[in-house]
């Protein structure tokens, strides 16, 4: 064979060029800006200083929105499993010949926009939305109640973005168990339920975990569900990043926050990759 | 397999129901665009398309449909381009920091996008240039290029080389061998790939956000601006032409590449 050493590299050169310069270069500039100061007039100042580290930390404010975000992403993992499981098994099992519709119809939401997806929920959850219209409607309550702008409404908006992540997430790790261990199972005695809890419940938990990890992933990097159907006590990290950028324009405070969300994004996904290996995630995207 | 157990009931009953959490927000919007009054949201006071007809008026929206499908279509066409030479250098050779490259290029799924969008600006802002359609376009790419990776790399490990081989052997040099094996074999991935760039593209809002200005509105950003005031129908009727331009590509897409690779031995 001729040497071709230098082919994969031309091949790679375009996207490694963009990744670099569009990615790795503007993260290394958060970093960098994260450490200068904001001059009073709204300069940026280059400096070496902790300055916007420490009044992130200085009271309980900022971290108190840091741990909002963890507990919110918890929550929205937490119920995702809870909401996404079943139905991924169910398409698992299923042998109706409409499967491939249901399949289709649970990746659909991909296609529609997170703006759409998100902003609907006031027509559901507002005065006057589907809920409230329908409980006045048969008489169970006299005025509208107040379902938005708290936590609950923000987790519906989360949920309603993230849940077919998880759904594809565990159905691709069910697909890839060979059926004939259920039926071994099955001979062996066990009971439906016995050979769900010892061959296929172990078997799909690296899908959940790539669900988990990634609707986690996510939810910590997002502003839309808490600014749209939140209220002001509902902000996330994201949300603060969102604020001091375009709203105040502070940027070596905006990026000290985004190196604090990224740092901790990175512990979580290192970890994870660590003891459990992040490839799984990448599947659920190529198994269509 | 016994199918009629109470247990699978259940889960049936548990899927229709996970379904209808699922779907009675896009229904909603749908029914609700066709709502002739202007303000509250329920009841509807019959069916009307008097804000489809406003919408069909408002220059600014025209444009904003105009920016989406334009950077749509550049990002689905670059990010492709891009990605399958990516593709091809991992899946068809061997060379030193393959791995690390490759997580390197697909990082941007696991970055969030409020990140990628501030750092972007900041690059930006330290280079003195202003906010312009080329920044959406490039910022584009680099969300839509991981996912165009993913697609195609999965559709080219299932490519043996040998096809290739042989062409070659037959005195077809390397662009003739990818243009006539390589490339109709993969059509249905590139297809996908680039279907799914563009939606992601035209959907896009957390980081399109930081990089759009009041020239470059994409439709999601107008929708964002609109919603500063309140719900309206306008905006339920500007969400149902968006879910169906965005749900018919990638059927007559799915349609399109089955018929290609069905074409094909």
């Amino acid at each position: 064979m001729k040497s071709d050493k230098w082919k994969p590299w031309a091949l790679l050169a375009p996207s490694l060029t963009a990744v670099f310069l569009l990615l790795v270069i503007p993260v290394c500039f958060i970093v960098v800006y994260s450490f200068w100061l904001r001059a009073p007039s709204g300069a940026d100042i280059p400096a070496f200083q902790m300055g916007n580290y420490a009044k992130f930390f200085e009271d309980f404010f900022y971290p108190g929105i840091l741990i909002r975000t963890i507990r919110i992403a918890f929550e929205t993992v937490l119920l995702c499993v809870v909401m996404g499981y079943i139905p991924a098994y169910f398409f698992y099992r299923s042998e109706s010949r409409y499967k491939r519709v249901f399949l289709l119809l649970i990746m659909l939401p991909f296609w529609i926009s997170f703006i759409i997806r998100t902003m609907s929920w006031i027509n559901i959850m507002g005065d006057s939305g589907l809920i409230n219209h329908f409980l006045l409607k048969i008489g169970l309550i006299e005025t509208p109640i107040a379902m938005l702008y708290n936590e609950f409404s923000v987790l519906m908006g989360l949920i309603m973005y993230l849940l077919p992540f998880m759904v594809l997430n565990i159905y691709v790790s069910l697909e890839g168990i060979d059926k004939s261990l259920l039926e071994a199972a099955r001979c062996m005695g066990c009971t439906e339920w016995q050979a769900f809890r010892e061959v296929t419940l172990p078997l799909s938990l690296p899908g959940v975990s790539a669900g988990c990890l990634l609707v986690f992933v996510l939810t910590a990097g997002t502003y839309l569900p808490p600014m749209i159907l939140g209220g002001p006590g509902n902000d996330m990290i994201a949300n603060l990043i969102f604020k001091r950028v375009i709203g105040t324009l502070d940027w070596p405070f905006g990026s000290a926050i985004s190196v604090i969300l990224l740092s901790l994004l990175f512990v979580i996904v290192w970890t994870y990759n660590r003891y459990l290996g992040i490839n799984q995630i990448f599947k659920s995207f190529q198994g269509k | 397999m016994k199918k009629i157990s109470p247990g699978w009931t259940l889960i049936r009953l548990y899927t229709i129901l996970v379904y209808i959490f699922m779907f009675t927000p896009i229904v909603v919007v749908m029914v609700l665009a066709f709502n002739p009054k202007q303000f509250g949201i329920f009841p509807m006071e019959g069916v009307s398309l008097r804000w489809f007809v406003k919408l069909a008026q408002n220059e600014s929206i025209i444009e904003a449909f105009r920016n989406s499908l334009v950077l749509g279509s550049l990002t689905a066409l670059i990010s492709t381009a891009i990605g399958i030479l990516a593709a091809m250098a991992f899946i068809r050779f061997e060379f030193p920091g393959k791995n690390t490259l490759n997580t390197l290029l697909l990082s941007p799924i696991m970055i969030p996008e409020v990140v990628l969008g501030v750092a972007l600006l900041l690059f930006l802002r330290f280079l003195q240039q202003p906010k312009s359609f080329a920044l959406l376009l490039i910022g584009h790419v680099v969300l839509t290029l991981p996912y165009v990776l993913l697609i195609v790399q999965a559709r080219l490990v299932g490519i043996k080389k040998e096809y290739e081989e042989a062409a070659k052997s037959l005195g077809a040099n390397a662009f003739q061998t990818f243009r006539e094996v390589t490339f109709p074999l993969l059509l249905p991935a590139i297809l996908a790939g680039g279907l799914f760039a563009f939606t992601i593209s035209f959907d896009d809002i957390t980081a399109t956000l930081f990089w759009a200005t009041a020239q470059n509105q994409t439709v999601p950003v107008k929708i964002f601006s609109m919603l500063r005031n309140s719900i309206s129908p306008e905006i339920n009727a500007l969400g149902a032409v968006m879910i169906v331009l965005t749900v018919a590509t990638p059927l007559l897409g799915g349609y399109l590449s089955r018929r290609f690779s069905r074409a094909k031995p």
